[in-house]
């Protein structure tokens, strides 16, 4: 065929541009939802509570992805360090994901319950106070700036929207749910019934303030959850193979 | 191409790339600036001031966006408003109006993002943070760039479409492909900035990085080849080296680059067969992308020994050898072995910044001293001779940049797999942040280099829109004598 029609017709140009460039990205992406083993089989996932998830926004929000990844590889020193390899299945309800490119600090996915919350919330406000050799930036502010969860409805409606599976009841109890989790038993809430409806959430107060829920405690309490959900008891990986 | 300049030239619509040229290197300096900024606060993290506006996490995006979309994208809508007036020979479509519109409707975009990133507002997606009212007025923009670009091309006066023109165009209509898809949200309301990506996990991620490959595949890279198969035969007084290999290495390219986003996401928890398509077309895209270095080196032929009389051919060649280099070392650092070392690691950022800084800004830079001149109708620019030391200021901070990345890089990715002689790892993460301290240091310090060198720039654009000639040695003279 003469290439002279792609240089003397836009139009001609334009759709074959258009046809180059899509066949690639087709090919990869539309699979990934059209097949059944994009994702293990798990125990144990669930969405996020609303405080974890307002949580997870206030990570969003600081960049904590430009230096830590939440995606640990099969590697035997990956998995020796950060814990066992990441699922597809464990980021299945994040908007965005967050698996992240680079780690200038650690890896994330599986730093849940590895350190107390104490230790959370002065490294955040002053990580070199607890790791002298770190480059991390300091939060002090995040311990000051109290939550506003009016909105956490609205949140947790708009996820339900792109696919994370929250129920007409998570809904309609989020903005209690944000102080239930916060206080735990020291508050008046119904905790049985908030762990029922997110297993395995920590609760309590998580900033060492409990006169307030702070950004500090729904980043602590985002941070307690990472990679904690799946239960790797009964975790097949044969089944998984893909 | 002769023929545009030749005979019959309509009134081209100027003032709109003379604004773009500006824009860009103000960005461009903005851009480095940041650049700087929070190299240093990663060597001495002090520096993060501890405010909620100021820590690297929120500045980071603001380099980013301000070297791609804003120094970058500048230089590209600039150009290609250059570009495909003379070789259409015919003046730019929609008029002033339409011109001005995308013009300060990109600066809008620019300052709307960049202000979203120190307040806060961001959608967490590498080189896709603004949220979603952002990325409604980028889009509205983008289309309306390529309303006046198509339409440029379809009024055109010459038979057929040039070259440039064809990259530029396959650059506009992916960017906005790519952008529309990647940044497909849901805001939790109206009157907020908030909004929920529609992909989730491993499908966002693929989604992610199929965007963000190609922001290099297309935005810096085929929009850039345009710019180079225009400026490069300009500045040369040479015809563009080989047609056939123009034709089958812009096909190819385009084709095999949209293939390569899955080797960011080597042994994740992606499905090993998008990780091997991946890999694949990603060594097989060495091929068409040193097809475009040869035919912008071999474009030189029997005109070599400009380079060693003209700084702005010097700026706009090393461009094509950093091109080379950095198309290189891509494909191998996607071979599956190589990414388990080098991903996650400062490798990877000395790779970006090979490209972004050699590549990228130095084509930029090229094109930059070419229209100055040009565009306000001056004889020559003010310095060559500041050229020549903004060329090896920054190239000497290009080289300081990578070489260190590559050390720390490839240092932190040996450290983390180590083992000691009983079996465990050998060292602490912290351990490995501390090794990278001299090496973050150096960088920095490469990083001013780059800067201080785009000051030089800055000057001699000012100086030479003010008709000032610098009473300096010329180059010509010494080449008249060498070739007497």
């Amino acid at each position: 065929m003469k290439h002279e029609i792609f240089e003397t017709n836009v139009i001609v140009l334009a759709l074959a541009i258009v046809v180059t460039i899509s066949i690639g990205g087709l090919v990869q992406i539309v699979p990934l939802y059209t097949m059944e083993q994009t994702f293990e089989k798990v125990e144990g996932m669930r969405p996020y509570s609303p405080l974890e998830q307002a949580g997870r926004n206030i990570y969003i929000r600081e960049g904590c992805y430009t230096c830590h990844s939440q995606q640990i590889r099969p590697f035997r020193d990956e998995v020796e360090r950060y814990g066992h390899y990441s699922l597809a299945a464990e980021s299945m309800y994040d908007h965005p994901f967050q698996w992240g490119s680079k780690r200038t600090g650690p890896d994330l996915a599986r730093v849940g319950g590895k350190y107390s919350n104490a230790w959370h919330a002065e490294h955040m406000i002053d990580p070199r106070a607890v790791v002298p050799e770190s480059v991390m930036p300091h939060y002090p502010f995040l311990a000051e700036k109290e939550l506003n969860f009016d909105d956490a409805s609205a949140h947790l409606k708009t996820l339900a929207m792109v696919g994370v599976p929250y129920s007409e009841e998570q809904i309609a109890k989020a903005v209690e749910d944000f102080t239930v989790q916060a206080q735990g038993e020291d508050g008046e809430g119904d905790v049985d019934a908030f762990l029922a409806r997110y297993p395995k959430a920590a609760i309590g107060d998580f900033d060492g303030n409990p006169e307030k829920i702070t950004e500090l405690d729904a980043l602590i309490s985002y941070l307690q959850m990472l990679g904690t959900l799946v239960d790797f008891t009964k975790f097949k990986p044969e089944l998984a193979r893909r | 191409m002769n023929q545009a300049t030749a005979q019959g030239a309509p009134e081209y619509n100027e003032d709109v790339v003379k604004l773009f040229t500006l824009a860009a290197t103000f960005w461009g300096v903005i851009g480095f600036l940041v650049g700087v900024i929070i190299a240093f606060q990663l060597a001495f993290p002090a520096l993060n001031l501890g405010l909620e506006w100021t820590t690297f996490g929120r500045l980071r995006p603001v380099h980013t966006s301000a070297v791609i979309f804003a120094f970058g994208g500048n230089i590209m809508l600039g150009t290609s408003f250059y570009v495909v007036q003379r070789t259409c020979r015919q003046t730019l479509f929609g008029g002033k109006g339409l011109a001005s519109t995308i013009f300060w409707g990109y600066q809008i975009f620019i300052v709307m993002a960049a202000l979203g990133y120190v307040l806060g507002i961001t959608q967490g997606k590498e080189y896709a943070e603004p949220e979603w009212y952002v990325d409604l007025w980028l889009t509205v923009v983008w289309v309306l760039y390529l309303v006046a670009f198509a339409g440029t091309l379809m009024t055109r006066r010459e038979s057929h479409i040039y070259v440039a023109n064809w990259f530029y165009l396959a650059f506009i209509i992916t960017v906005a492909v790519l952008h529309i898809v990647n940044n497909m949200t849901i805001p939790v309301s109206f009157l907020g900035a908030k909004s929920y990506t529609v992909g989730a996990g491993v499908q966002d991620a693929m989604i992610q990085w199929w965007y963000g490959h190609n922001a290099v595949g297309f935005f810096l890279t085929a929009g850039f080849l345009g710019l180079m198969y225009y400026f490069i035969p300009k500045q040369a007084n040479r015809p563009v080296y080989s047609y056939r290999l123009s034709i089958v290495h812009f096909w190819s390219l385009i084709f095999l680059y949209i293939w390569a986003g899955p080797h960011h996401l080597h042994y994740t928890s992606l499905p090993d067969w998008a990780q091997t398509l991946g890999a694949t077309f990603s060594i097989m895209l060495w091929m068409p992308s040193w097809g475009g270095m040869i035919n912008g080196f071999m474009t030189l032929s029997g005109a070599w020994d400009k380079l060693r009389t003209d700084p702005v051919l010097r700026f706009l060649i090393a461009a094509v050898a950093f091109y080379g280099m950095s198309t290189f070392e891509g494909p191998a650092m996607s071979i599956k072995a190589v990414n388990s070392l080098s991903h996650y690691t400062d490798w990877t950022v000395g790779h970006v910044h090979s490209g972004a800084l050699g590549w990228v800004a130095f084509v930029s830079f090229g094109a930059i001293y070419y229209l100055i001149p040009k565009l306000w109708g001056r004889e020559r620019l003010y310095s060559l001779r500041f050229v020549t030391y903004h060329f090896w200021i920054a190239t000497l901070g290009i080289v300081l940049y990578i070489t260190s990345m590559w050390i720390s890089g490839i240092m932190q990715g040996l450290m983390w797999r180590a083992y000691d002689q009983f079996g465990f790892l050998q060292y602490s993460f912290i351990e490995t942040v501390e090794a990278m301290h001299p090496y973050y240091v150096i960088r920095a310090f490469g990083g001013v280099l780059f800067l201080l060198g785009s000051l030089f720039m800055v000057w001699n654009i000012i100086k030479t829109i003010g008709g000032a000639q610098r009473d300096e040695e010329a180059y010509e003279d010494v080449h008249h004598a060498v070739a007497s």
